[in-house]
């Protein structure tokens, strides 16, 4: 089974598509909730401390503003961890959203070069494409499935 | 409860929300979020015409039009972006306009960074809160009776001594401990007087050092210099009808007010880079070796082409002058540039974020640097200044107009 970075990293409809097939979605929502669940925290809403800007120094430099390097010290170590991507472009608000685009830019930079299986995706605009879009994921599942089996 | 509508971007993931939280809890608000559903997100930003990347924009354009179109009545509207965002800081402007072209309503903008801390953003928030809450103090156009304003800035402390309608001593010295200098200032206006400290109806206090020497003298009046300059700013300059824009040029911060009819309704507040700052100006005069109230009519002599100075740091600002100088630069040439320098960085930092309503009346202790005002004139395109009487005393005069009638010392005696 593979760790599959997704992109919007909160989508919940991916994350669910992935499990199904057995992988293990790299999803946003377990960072937060870490986050959230340390009692030593008090920042709400998302209980990120000036700190975590700091730690996001190892993904973005000092001059980026400090949205997006909290946003990296989050999303970073997924990043990290991923043996696979979907990317999923033009996606609206409804389906995974992490509001900053420079972020956005910078995590699908990042699992490009990372050199691991990655699909991409245009986000579905009617019925047709919306099979489409998931028999592409699917495939794609079955794949990384596949190799991993093999290794 | 006052409420301030929080319009932002990357506050969460800057770690500064609590901090915010914090500045305006401390002066009775509550931070609120405006609250709408995903399809009134695509709907506003259509309409709005700015087409953002960044989704977390287009939800802070959205929050913004949900305020203009009174789906959220907030008493006032506290906008911040990340600092250094380039898409941010574009729509944190036309978020400010448009609000502010469409309501009533009081707004603050900032750029954070995750360094941001609670006390920097007190000031912010209680001038919202006061704008509010406090209209009826604001609305005071005459002094009455015997008070005394004592505003202790982060580089000096002055003190204004008022009777009806006029001030009749005045006093200033440099700011150390804080109490001790404002009792140095007092009793030098004072000294102008027959009176003493029993003799006053009420005491007013400002600036940095408000709250200590509010404690300490048992003011009636404890106020941050925002609301506090700009009316006794346009008092001085008798402008309290109509509009005008207040430009106070300070030791540590610099502050553009807008004013209609005495009440601030439009505020920034800089602080990012000493380079445009008065302290700047101090640090000249100094490796000039010139008085610094001979600095503005050295600097009137001089032309700031023939050296530039205008680095956003004042470290490197003082560089500049030092290379300037050692390549033989004028004294006078040097004094111009810094001038100007601070008057540039003024406009560029803050100036162009409001829209100047003439009269611009210039204030605070900088304003007696003819250099600067001149300066600051030709930045903005030849515009007149109005530097009023007083107008070094500015916090002091305008603690001690607003604390006139709320004071009953020899009432109570």
């Amino acid at each position: 089974m593979v760790k599959i970075a997704i992109y919007p990293p909160n989508s919940l409809i991916l994350a669910d598509l992935l499990e199904r097939k057995g992988h293990t979605p790299l999803v946003l929502q377990k960072q937060i909730r870490q986050k959230i669940k340390d009692p030593e925290i008090d920042s709400p809403p998302m209980n990120l401390t000036s700190d975590d800007p700091i730690k996001g120094l190892k993904y973005a430099a000092i001059e980026v503003p400090s949205g997006v390097r909290g946003r990296m010290s989050i999303i970073g170590p997924l990043i990290d961890e991923a043996e696979a991507a979907i990317l999923v472009d033009g996606a609206p608000y409804g389906f995974g959203c992490v509001g900053c685009e420079r972020t956005n830019e910078l995590s699908i930079f990042l699992l490009r070069n990372k050199g691991i299986p990655v699909l991409e995706l245009d986000y579905p605009t009617n019925q047709d494409e919306t099979y489409v879009m998931v028999n592409k994921i699917n495939e794609f599942a079955d794949s990384l499935q596949e190799n991993s089996g093999e290794e | 409860m006052v409420k301030i509508a929080l319009v932002s971007c990357g506050t969460e993931y800057s770690g500064v929300q609590k901090e915010i939280e914090k500045a305006a809890n401390k002066f009775g608000a509550e931070i609120i979020l405006p609250e709408i559903d995903l399809d009134y997100i695509d709907e506003s930003y259509e309409k709005f015409g700015f087409s953002a990347q960044s989704s977390s924009l287009k939800l802070m354009i959205a929050r913004a039009m949900a305020i203009v179109e009174g789906r959220s009545k907030p008493d006032a509207v506290f906008i911040a972006t990340c600092f250094r965002c380039a898409e941010a800081a574009l729509v944190r402007n036309e978020v400010r306009r448009f609000i502010q072209n469409n309501t009533r309503i009081p707004v603050v903008t900032y750029s954070f960074t995750e360094r941001t801390k609670a006390d920097e953003l007190f000031i912010r928030m209680e001038a919202l809160a006061t704008t509010v809450t406090r209209r009826n103090i604001l609305a005071r156009e005459k002094q009455e009776g015997l008070t005394l304003g004592l505003d202790s800035g982060s580089t000096t402390t002055k003190a204004v001594l008022m009777e009806n309608n006029k001030v009749i001593g005045t006093g200033w010295t440099s700011t150390k401990d804080i109490v001790e200098s404002a009792k140095i200032a007092a009793a030098e206006a004072f000294g102008e007087t027959d009176y003493k400290w029993d003799d006053v109806d009420g005491i007013g206090t400002t600036g940095y050092g408000r709250f200590t020497m509010g404690k300490e003298f048992g003011a009636e009046l404890i106020q941050e210099e925002l609301s506090v300059n700009a009316k006794g700013a346009v008092y001085l300059a008798d402008c309290q009808k109509g509009e005008a824009t207040v430009l106070d040029i300070g030791g540590m911060d610099n502050k553009v007010i807008t004013v209609n009819n005495g009440i601030p309704d439009n505020f920034t507040m800089g602080g990012i880079c000493a380079g445009a700052s008065g302290r700047f100006l101090d640090m000249t005069s100094r490796r000039l070796d010139v008085d610094i109230t001979q600095l503005g009519p050295l600097a009137v002599q001089g032309d700031w082409r023939n050296a530039m100075l205008n680095s956003y740091c004042i470290v490197f600002g003082i560089q500049d002058l030092v290379t300037t100088l050692a390549a033989g630069g004028s004294k006078a040439d040097v004094a111009a540039a810094a001038c100007h320098s601070v008057s540039e960085q003024v406009y560029e930092q803050q100036l162009q974020e409001i829209d100047i309503r003439e009269p611009l009346i210039q204030v605070g202790g900088t304003s007696l640097i003819s250099g600067l005002v001149e300066a600051v004139s030709d930045t903005l395109g030849g515009i007149d200044v109005i530097v009023p009487e007083y107008s070094q005393h500015i916090g002091a005069v305008g603690a001690a107009l607003l604390v006139s009638g709320m004071g009953r010392r020899q009432d109570d005696k």
